[in-house]
């Protein structure tokens, strides 16, 4: 029995007045008074302003990596000048695929450890394996805590004459190898790379590096709709860290007039 | 010593008859028995040295710094009780991590100096805890450019071109006047200060000490670092030459 006499002859559906009677508002209310959800903990289920493929191999004298300068909202190219190579140190660079936020703040966490390291003034520093392995667990407990930070990333570097190339993921997932690519790149131009890298990374110039990561840069633009023709390449050698500036290659797109079956064609 | 016995002198939290917190003025005898301390600013960055007594031949040689780094642009030297000194650099990166965390950019100096300060301070208001026995010097280069405070054991801090702190202050703070800080480039201050160092550095009554030396500024790119090896060696030949001439 409703004991709400302003409740009595009224559609049981109140969700709209049908007899227009009283404001809503006048209503006594009888549902539950708390969202049993609004203090729950949200956790990261999707990535939202997300970034493309990451490619690296190694060469001669280091690793060199490439990542394009998109940030996407969905299938919207929102952000077209976001730098996806973060330098760590002066031997180590971060490349990431995945969710920008939660990149940035990848990128504030290691700041923070870099400093921490650099206070001590005790002669070390943490180099690409440390960072690499430093980050694993920060990734492999995200997700164990069912709030992962949602990106694939690439950790290269040099180091006491050693090159260091190695992955890992929203899950925490590691693996190495010479030549390494993140999201559609790992479709589209892990082959590509490995072609082109295996067996020769202690031959390749600097010039054929930088040749190989741009014919691959050029076939994800054209593959790639999540993709920019805007990108960036990092080279950490002996010599340290640096990161160029925004570059792009030529396409050509003329093909495109034949092709039917997308979009507005009226035959 | 006319506070002894007067039984104003327990506790930091009672004021004697005249005023004076007898206990926080302890603090700053524990401060003059130290090693001196000095920082200079100049044009283009701040230069903190330290007169670090070594009490025994046993120990490995630059152990037990007395100059600690608080953040990438920050450095701090102490007179006085070294794990006093510890515990308020650790403070200090806190601050500083903090600062980063929630404006996403360096902290500056003065910032800083203030929350150490009122941190300091804090310890002169209970009688259950002591106040700090340590006077220290601050350096930093920021957006405004380098800046140098000192943190007293009451709690206050003062902005300074050049300061001194410890067993020979007077006699540094004579020198430094001399100079002129705000024309000197961070190399000349190098030297300058050893000498400084060097010269307040009584012989017949400490034996031995180590000169330890920091710098931020441009020569740096902004990073609080040790004086390289090779300059600190130059300095502290140059100071000891000039001293011989001197006597």
């Amino acid at each position: 029995m409703d004991h709400f006499p302003t409740n009595w002859g009224r559609p049981r559906n109140d969700a709209f007045d049908a007899y227009g009677t009283y404001p809503i508002s006048q209503r006594p209310y009888n549902g539950p008074t708390t969202d049993a959800f609004s203090d729950g903990i949200q956790h990261t289920q999707q990535p939202i302003v997300t970034g493309t493929s990451v490619l690296a191999i190694k060469y001669k004298d280091g690793i060199m990596m490439a990542a394009d300068n998109l940030a996407s909202y969905g299938s919207l190219a929102r952000f077209k000048d976001i730098q996806r190579l973060h330098p760590v140190g002066n031997n180590t660079v971060i490349g990431a695929g995945g969710d920008m936020s939660d990149f940035q703040y990848i990128q504030a966490l290691l700041d923070q450890l870099m400093i921490e390291e650099f206070t001590e003034q005790d002669g070390h520093s943490l180099g690409p394996s440390e960072i690499h392995e430093y980050l694993s667990h920060v990734m492999y407990s995200r997700r164990s805590k069912m709030d992962p930070l949602w990106n694939s990333l690439i950790v290269g570097g040099f180091k006491d004459e050693k090159r260091f190339l190695s992955y890992v993921d929203l899950l925490g997932t590691t693996y190495s190898a010479s030549t390494l690519a993140t999201g559609y790149g790992s479709y589209i131009a892990q082959p590509l790379l490995r072609k082109a890298v295996e067996g020769n990374e202690d031959v390749l110039t600097e010039d054929e590096a930088v040749k190989i990561l741009e014919q691959s840069m050029k076939v994800l633009f054209y593959r790639d709709a999540r993709s920019l023709n805007k990108y960036q390449i990092a080279k950490i050698t002996a010599d340290g860290v640096s990161v160029s500036e925004s570059r792009s290659v030529e396409t050509h797109w003329s093909f495109a007039e034949g092709i039917r079956g997308y979009g507005a064609q009226t035959q | 010593m006319t506070s002894i016995g007067t039984g104003y002198d327990l506790s930091a939290s009672t004021y004697s008859p005249d005023g004076r917190i007898f206990q926080v003025e302890y603090a700053n005898k524990a401060v003059e028995n130290s090693g001196t301390a000095i920082g200079l600013r100049v044009k283009d960055g701040i230069i903190l040295a330290v007169e670090k007594l070594v009490h025994s031949k046993l120990l490995i040689p630059e152990a037990n710094r007395r100059i600690q780094t608080l953040d990438r642009h920050l450095g701090l030297a102490t007179a006085g009780l070294l794990a006093d000194g510890r515990q308020l650099a650790d403070k200090a990166r806190d601050e500083s991590a903090n600062f980063r965390d929630s404006f996403r950019s360096p902290a500056p100096v003065k910032y800083i100096a203030d929350r150490l300060g009122s941190y300091v301070q804090v310890y002169t208001l209970y009688s259950s805890v002591r106040p700090f026995g340590i006077s220290t010097i601050i350096g930093g280069v920021d957006q405004d450019g380098p800046s140098l405070f000192v943190i007293e054991p009451s709690g206050v801090f003062f902005g300074y071109h050049g300061a001194a702190v410890g067993k020979g202050r007077q006699l540094a703070k004579t020198e430094l006047e001399k100079l002129k800080l705000s024309e000197l480039s961070m190399r000349q201050a190098v030297f300058e200060a050893a000498r400084i160092i060097y010269l307040v550095h009584d012989d017949s009554k400490e034996k031995t000490f180590e000169l330890e030396m920091s710098w931020i500024g441009d020569e740096t790119n902004g990073l609080h670092v040790p004086v390289p090896k090779d300059l600190l060696a130059e300095a502290e030949q140059r100071a000891k030459a000039e001293l011989e001439d001197f006597e």
